[in-house]
């Protein structure tokens, strides 16, 4: 067996006295696609929120492309620069163009030159169909034009590891197929991917393992198949009937 | 298909409806005063009120300042009019004392030279065309320039010029000098005290509160008390900075307390959630203020900020208290040292106000289009 991409051991944390993280044992092998879903308050953002280190846990370890996060800026700059992240809310710059945007980090962190920082965005650009808006400011745009925007800024730095804090949840409904779309082609392209979303369509279409926590545990895991037909834990039974059953 | 088959509350339109243009308003003079001046009763009544106040006091001003007014620097006739016109004598008789104070007068080119230099730098920095490399090197060949003419030296080498020892400089050129000197160091300082009030480290946060809460508990006028006459007590003899330099920090530490907290307000608006994407994108904290948190915090304060600089500029009239004699000051000397035009003033006030006015005013418009630039919607 290959050594995994990511690794928790142990791994729990507080928010003063809440136990948000609860002994957490996860290994994830790089270009496996996960989808981590449960009740709000579970500590699934949490969770990926410690893999680039937005969150810092309290005890256990947690290792990404082979570093050990850390108290030390390096490790964690290490490590970012081979995670990208997709918030809920986007998080634009509002302030700098599109293209701005994208070629922000390759030209200050990644040291590339601007002309071709500017080359790469627009491929990314292309990549998630919205080059011809290269040089609006994302607050010209709609909900979903902003978060594939940002998918292609976290790609802009070609990460092994992509992260998606609930994409889609903050989209009129009309524009989460558009959204969805960009991430299903880029699960298929072999990159690895923690995705926390109520999204079961996409679960079911692309994803290796399905996780679901409660308060903050990982409950169960399984490939989807698995997963939605012959869920093991109450909980989950539960879960899924409230999301499924609309 | 009969109408009785659909219920009534059932309706879909027939056809997609065009765009249309909107309808044309006038926009001419009557239409104008019409829903502008007399728009409601509320409206006439206040356009009524105002045409009244205008026809009251208004011929009154024209008759003082205009019409019987003694323009030639003629203190008698400025005598017999007075009370029926204004004695704008008093400005063209004084004019160089309170715009270049106790300068030497057979010298005062070399003021007007410098403040003109100064004021050509001050409106290009204000321009989007200028902003190059070029600037930095013209603000200081433009600084030493401006110190070389008005001095006779700099940095202790003779220039060629006789010697002028700074407490003789004064009146537009000083107070030019010192807002713009005083602006352009409690900035940048500003920005980072503002920072480090939000610092992670106990120690910086301690260290930049306590500074802001010292100078904000103290009259700015204490403080160039302090600058001019307690702090050479304090330092040996023949060691103590230039009476101008010490004013100046005096100045700048004052405003950059007040500027500090306008900039924290500003930082203060912006979301964790930008503060997390640059985090993720790998930019360390360095880079994220200056290229993601700052940009828009600034954004968010310009007219505070514009603010504070208009009241650094009307601020430096403060410094007579140290006998320097700035704008006000050198008004002050030229109108109250002289007992045949001691009567005008008010005049003589006025032309400085006119002063004051223009360069504030100059400063509000052009924070609303430093506003215009820093809003992308």
């Amino acid at each position: 067996m290959t050594t995994p991409i990511i690794q928790f051991e142990q791994v729990n944390k507080w928010f003063d006295q809440f136990h948000v993280l609860r002994d957490i044992n996860l290994s994830v092998t790089a270009g496996e696609r996960i989808v981590i879903c449960g009740p709000s308050g579970s500590g699934k953002s949490t969770l990926i929120r410690c893999i680039n280190r937005l969150e810092e846990h309290q005890q256990g370890r947690i290792t990404v492309t082979g570093v050990e996060l850390r108290d030390d800026t390096r490790s964690t700059e290490a490590v970012r620069r081979q995670v990208g992240m997709v918030f809920q809310q986007f998080n634009l710059f509002p302030h700098l163009t599109v293209l701005e945007n994208l070629t922000l980090s390759p030209i200050w962190v990644g040291k590339v030159k601007p002309d071709e920082a500017q080359e790469r965005a627009m491929q990314q650009l292309q990549r998630v169909r919205i080059a011809e808006q290269a040089h609006k400011y994302p607050l010209q745009l709609s909900g979903g034009q902003q978060q594939r925007v940002a998918i292609a800024r976290a790609l802009c730095l070609t990460p092994q590891i992509m992260l998606f804090d609930e994409p889609t949840s903050a989209l009129d409904p009309e524009m989460i197929q558009e959204v969805l779309d960009v991430m299903v082609e880029l699960a298929e392209q072999g990159i690895t991917m923690l995705c926390v979303t109520h999204e079961m369509g996409f679960a079911r279409a692309v994803a290796d393992r399905v996780i679901f926590m409660d308060q903050g545990q990982i409950i169960e895991e399984a490939p989807p198949q698995v997963f939605f037909e012959q869920p093991i834990h109450d909980r989950t039974k539960d879960f899924l009937a409230k999301i499924l059953g609309h | 298909m009969s109408p009785s088959s659909t219920p009534d509350c059932a309706h879909a339109a027939a056809a997609l409806v065009p765009p249309r243009a909107a309808p044309n308003h006038a926009r001419g003079l009557r239409q104008w005063i019409r829903t502008e001046l007399l728009g409601s009763p509320m409206n006439v009544g206040v356009t009524l009120l105002m045409t009244a106040l205008l026809v009251w006091q208004l011929p009154g001003w024209v008759s003082w300042s205009m019409v019987h007014a003694i323009v030639q620097p003629d203190a008698d006739a400025c005598q017999t009019a007075r009370g029926l016109g204004a004695c704008w004598g008093v400005v063209s008789e004084k004019y160089r004392l309170i715009l270049f104070g106790r300068y030497p007068f057979a010298e005062q080119w070399r003021p007007l030279v410098a403040t003109l230099g100064l004021l050509v730098l001050l409106v290009a920095s204000c321009m989007r065309q200028c902003w190059h490399r070029g600037l930095v090197v013209a603000w200081i060949l433009g600084l030493c320039g401006f110190f070389g003419l008005m001095g006779g030296r700099l940095l202790g080498f003779s220039v060629g010029l006789t010697p002028v020892s700074t407490d003789q400089w004064g009146g537009f050129p000083l107070t030019l000098m010192l807002s713009t000197l005083s602006i352009a160091c409690a900035f940048p300082l500003a920005v980072l005290v503002a920072l480090g009030r939000r610092s992670d480290w106990p120690l910086v946060r301690a260290v930049c509160i306590t500074y802001i809460e010292l100078v904000r508990g103290v009259p700015l006028i204490s403080v160039l008390f302090m600058a001019s006459f307690m702090f050479p007590l304090l330092m040996p003899p023949g060691t103590t900075p230039d009476v101008l330099l010490r004013v100046l920090a005096g100045i700048t530490l004052f405003s950059a307390a007040y500027l500090a907290e306008i900039i924290r307000g500003g930082l203060q608006a912006i979301p964790r959630g930008q503060l997390e994407a640059a985090a993720s994108l790998g930019l360390g904290y360095w880079a994220t203020q200056r290229l993601v948190v700052l940009p828009q915090a600034l954004a968010h304060v310009v007219p505070g900020i514009m603010n504070n600089f208009i009241a650094i500029f009307k601020d430096t009239s403060l410094v007579t208290i140290v006998s320097l004699y700035e704008l006000s000051g050198a008004m002050g000397l030229a109108v109250n040292g002289d007992p045949n035009w001691r009567p005008f003033k008010l005049e003589a006030y006025l032309f400085i106000t006119l002063i004051y006015f223009v360069c504030c005013f100059a400063m509000s418009r052009y924070s609303l289009w430093v506003e215009r630039q820093v809003t992308h919607r």
